[in-house]
C-alpha cells in the first residue's frame, strides 16, 4: 500500500489534509502580510521622518519616498546642514496586521467624525437591510419564474431572451434611474440589488430545474402525475437542494450588488464607512470593514450550508455535526459548490 | 448430454401440461392488444423506422418477455406502451379501450431505478396511490402491504440512497404494483444488478407475479431470463424493429434455476440463440488487421 499522494489527478484527499489545507489558504495570505509589514527591510518603499534636521518642508510623521529622502539627506550634507533621520515605512495604506486587528474592535467604538454620521454597527445594520429586501424581493418572483422556466419550454422561450439581454446590462447603470423613480434612500439601493440579482436568478434557477433526471418525471407520469403534480411533487423537490445552493451562491452575488447600490443617492452603509475612513486616512479602519463583510459572509454561507444539510438529508448521509462544520469551513469551495459529493 | 440440434429442438414442442396451460391462457381475455403499431423517427436521409406493424395480444395474467438485438427497437416499443412515446401508426388497446398517454393502468419499472430519493421507500410506493387522490392513510396502510410483498419491511423508512441496487429495484416494482395497473411494464429491470443479485430477483418476480393479478410485458436483453420467466418470449429484429417469432416457452411451471438444464430451457435456448445471433453460428473471418494473440507455447 503507497503512501497516498498529495498531487494525484483527481483523487479525494483525506479529511485531515484538507482541513490543512484550508487552514494554510487563510495563514499563507497572512504570513505574507505579516513578513511585508513586520520585516523592515522587505519593500517598505518609504521613510518617516523622526527628526526634519533643518529640511524646513519635512515635519516628523510625514512619509515620503526614500529617493526623495535620500536626495534631501544628501543636500543636507552637502550644505553641512543637520541631517534629517527617519525609519523605514510601509505606505498608509497596508497598515500591520496587528493594527487591523486592533481596529476589528476598535472600529465599533471610533466616533463618527460628523454629526449625523452613523457608527459602524450602525452601518452595517443598514447595509443588511439592504441586502435583505434586495435579495428578498428579487427571490420572491426570480425562484418562481425560474421554476417556471425550467418546467415548462414555452415559459423559457418567453422569457430568456429578454432577460439575458437585460442580463448583460450593468446593474449599476440603472443608478441614476432608479434615484430619480425611486428617491434617494433605501428604495433605489434595493432596486439596485434585484436589478443585479433577479435576472441572474431567473436563468439560474431554470437551468437548475432543467437539471432534474427526466427519467423521474417519466416515472411519475406512469404512476398518474399530472402536470401541476409533476412541477410540484416531482421537479420541486428534485431541485430544491440544487436550488438553496443557488440561492446561498446568489446571495453572495448580492453582497457585491450592496457595494455599488450603497454609492448611489446618499451614500450610506458599510460603503458609506469605508469610504468616510478612507478619507480621513484610517485605513485600518477600512481593512477591518471589508474583513467584516468578509467575516458576515463566510459565516451566513457556513450556517445556510449547514442548515441544507439537514434539510435535505436523503441527499448526504447524516454525518457528524462539528467535525463536518470544521472540515467544510476549511475544505474549500468544492464542498460549498458541490455539496453532494462525500464530505467524510 | 449429447443430442444432434434436430432431436433437441423437438423439445420445443410443448408437453400435454404445459400445453393445456396454454390453452387455458389463451381462452382469458386479452388485457393488452397492440394492432400494426409503428414508429419511424425523422433522420438525416429520410426518416428511419424504428418499429413496424407489431401486432401482439397479451391475456390476463400472462408473463411476456420481449428480446431482440440492440437497437432492434425493444425499448421504442416499451415506452410507447407506457404511454412515454408516441406511436406513428397503428393502435394500442388495454381491455379493449384504445389508450394513448401515459396512465397508471400501464405500470412502469426502469431500468434506472428512477426512485424519488427525496422521499423514503414508503413515501415511494405511497406516490402512485396519492396521485389516484387516496387519502394519506389508507395510501400508508396500502403501502406497507405492498413493501411487506416485496420484503422490504424493515426499510420502509430508509432512502433510496441507503438501499442496493436489488433493493431499489423492489422498490421500484412495488411502486410500480401499489396503482394497481393491468399491465406491469418492466424494461430491462435487473440489466444493472449483479448475476447472483439478477437471479434472486427473477425467482422473486415470479413470486409477486404468482400473488398478484397482474400481466406483465417484460423487456431484457438476457435470452435466460426471458426463458425464465415468460410464457411467451417475443423475439424482435432489428433494422426495422418487427416480429420475428413468438415462441411459447415449453418450460413447465412452477420454474425453478435447476431447469436451466433441461431439454425444454436448452432447445428454447438454442432456438432463441439461432434467431438473434445468425451470425454466431457461422465461422467468423478476422480482418487481418487483428493481431491474434500467441503465448509461444501450444496450449489454446
Amino acid at each position: 500500500m503507497s503512501r497516498p499522494r498529495w498531487f494525484a489527478v483527481r483523487q479525494d484527499l483525506s479529511p485531515s489534509r484538507k482541513r490543512l489545507l484550508g487552514m494554510t489558504a487563510f495563514l499563507l495570505p497572512l504570513l505574507l502580510w505579516s513578513i511585508v509589514s513586520y520585516v523592515p527591510f522587505i519593500w517598505h518603499p518609504n521613510i518617516k521622518v523622526i527628526d526634519p534636521g533643518e529640511v524646513s518642508w519635512l515635519r516628523p510623521g510625514l512619509q515620503i519616498p526614500r529617493a526623495d529622502f535620500a536626495k534631501e539627506v544628501a543636500t543636507a550634507q552637502a550644505t553641512g546642514a543637520r541631517v534629517p533621520t527617519g525609519e523605514r515605512a510601509n505606505p498608509i495604506y497596508l497598515p500591520a496586521p496587528h493594527s487591523v486587528a486592533r481596529a476589528l474592535y476598535t472600529a465599533f467604538t471610533t466616533k463618527p467624525v460628523l454629526r449625523g454620521d452613523l457608527w459602524l454597527h450602525e452601518s452595517l445594520a443598514m447595509s443588511l437591510k439592504t441586502i435583505f429586501w434586495g435579495f428578498i424581493l428579487s427571490s420572491a418572483i426570480g425562484v418562481p419564474l425560474g421554476i417556471l422556466c425550467g418546467a415548462f419550454v414555452s415559459a423559457s422561450r418567453l422569457t430568456e431572451p429578454f432577460v439575458d439581454f437585460v442580463r448583460y446590462m450593468p446593474a449599476p447603470a440603472f443608478g441614476a434611474l432608479m434615484v430619480a423613480v425611486l428617491g434617494i434612500h433605501l428604495e433605489p439601493k434595493v432596486a439596485i440589488i434585484v436589478i443585479g440579482t433577479f435576472f441572474q436568478q431567473v436563468l439560474v434557477v431554470a437551468n437548475t430545474v432543467r437539471k432534474v433526471d427526466c427519467s423521474l418525471i417519466e416515472a411519475a407520469q406512469t404512476l398518474g402525475a399530472k402536470r401541476r403534480q409533476l412541477v410540484l411533487r416531482v421537479l420541486l423537490p428534485a431541485s430544491l437542494p440544487d436550488l438553496y445552493n443557488d440561492l446561498r451562491i446568489l446571495l453572495g452575488w448580492a453582497w457585491t450588488y450592496l457595494i455599488v447600490a450603497e454609492v448611489i443617492g446618499v451614500s450610506s452603509g458599510i460603503t458609506f464607512f469605508i469610504n468616510q475612513q478612507a478619507k480621513y486616512r484610517n485605513f485600518d479602519n477600512v481593512y477591518a470593514a471589508i474583513l467584516i463583510i468578509g467575516f458576515i459572509g463566510l459565516a451566513t454561507d457556513q450556517i445556510l450550508a449547514w442548515i441544507g444539510d439537514r434539510l435535505f438529508a436523503w441527499k448526504n448521509p447524516r454525518p457528524s455535526r462539528v467535525r463536518t462544520f470544521v472540515t467544510r469551513l476549511f475544505a474549500g469551495r468544492d464542498v460549498l459548490l458541490f455539496p453532494d459529493k462525500p464530505t467524510a | 448430454m449429447v443430442k444432434t440440434s434436430d432431436t433437441l429442438l423437438d423439445h420445443l414442442r410443448p408437453s400435454p401440461v404445459v400445453a393445456a396451460r396454454f390453452a387455458k391462457i389463451k381462452e382469458r381475455p386479452v388485457v393488452l392488444e397492440i394492432d400494426r403499431l409503428g414508429r419511424q423517427f425523422p433522420g438525416e436521409h429520410g426518416p428511419i423506422t424504428a418499429l413496424r406493424d407489431i401486432s401482439l395480444q397479451v391475456h390476463r395474467r400472462e408473463l411476456v418477455c420481449v428480446i431482440g438485438p440492440s437497437g432492434c427497437g425493444k425499448s421504442t416499443l416499451i415506452r410507447i406502451i407506457a404511454g412515454l412515446d408516441d406511436p406513428t401508426s397503428g393502435r394500442m388497446l388495454v381491455d379493449g379501450k384504445e389508450t394513448s398517454g401515459p396512465c397508471p393502468e400501464r405500470g412502469m419499472v426502469f431500468q434506472g431505478y428512477t426512485l424519488f430519493p427525496w422521499l423514503t421507500v414508503k413515501r415511494n410506493v405511497m406516490f402512485g396511490l396519492q396521485m389516484a387522490g387516496r387519502p394519506a392513510s389508507e395510501a400508508e396502510r396500502e403501502a406497507r402491504q405492498w413493501i411487506d410483498l416485496v420484503g422490504l419491511s424493515k426499510f420502509s423508512d430508509n432512502y433510496p440512497h441507503q438501499l442496493s441496487g436489488g433493493m431499489k429495484q423492489r422498490v421500484a416494482i412495488a411502486r410500480a404494483l401499489a396503482p394497481n395497473p393491468r399491465v406491469l411494464l418492466m424494461d430491462e429491470p435487473f440489466g444493472a444488478l449483479d448475476a447472483q443479485t439478477r437471479a434472486q430477483m427473477q425467482s422473486h418476480l415470479l413470486e409477486i407475479w404468482r400473488n398478484v393479478d397482474v400481466t406483465i410485458l417484460f423487456i431484457t436483453h438476457d435470452l435466460d431470463e426471458a426463458i425464465f420467466l415468460a410464457d411467451r418470449i417475443v423475439v424482435l429484429k432489428a433494422n426495422p424493429g418487427e416480429i420475428q417469432e413468438i415462441i411459447e416457452v415449453p418450460v413447465p411451471r412452477p420454474r425453478s434455476l435447476d431447469q436451466v438444464h433441461s431439454p425444454e430451457f436448452q432447445a428454447t435456448r438454442r432456438r432463441l440463440d439461432e434467431l438473434i445471433h445468425p451470425k454466431l453460428h457461422t465461422p467468423a473471418e478476422h480482418l487481418p488487421i487483428i493481431r491474434l494473440t500467441q503465448a509461444g507455447d501450444d496450449v489454446e
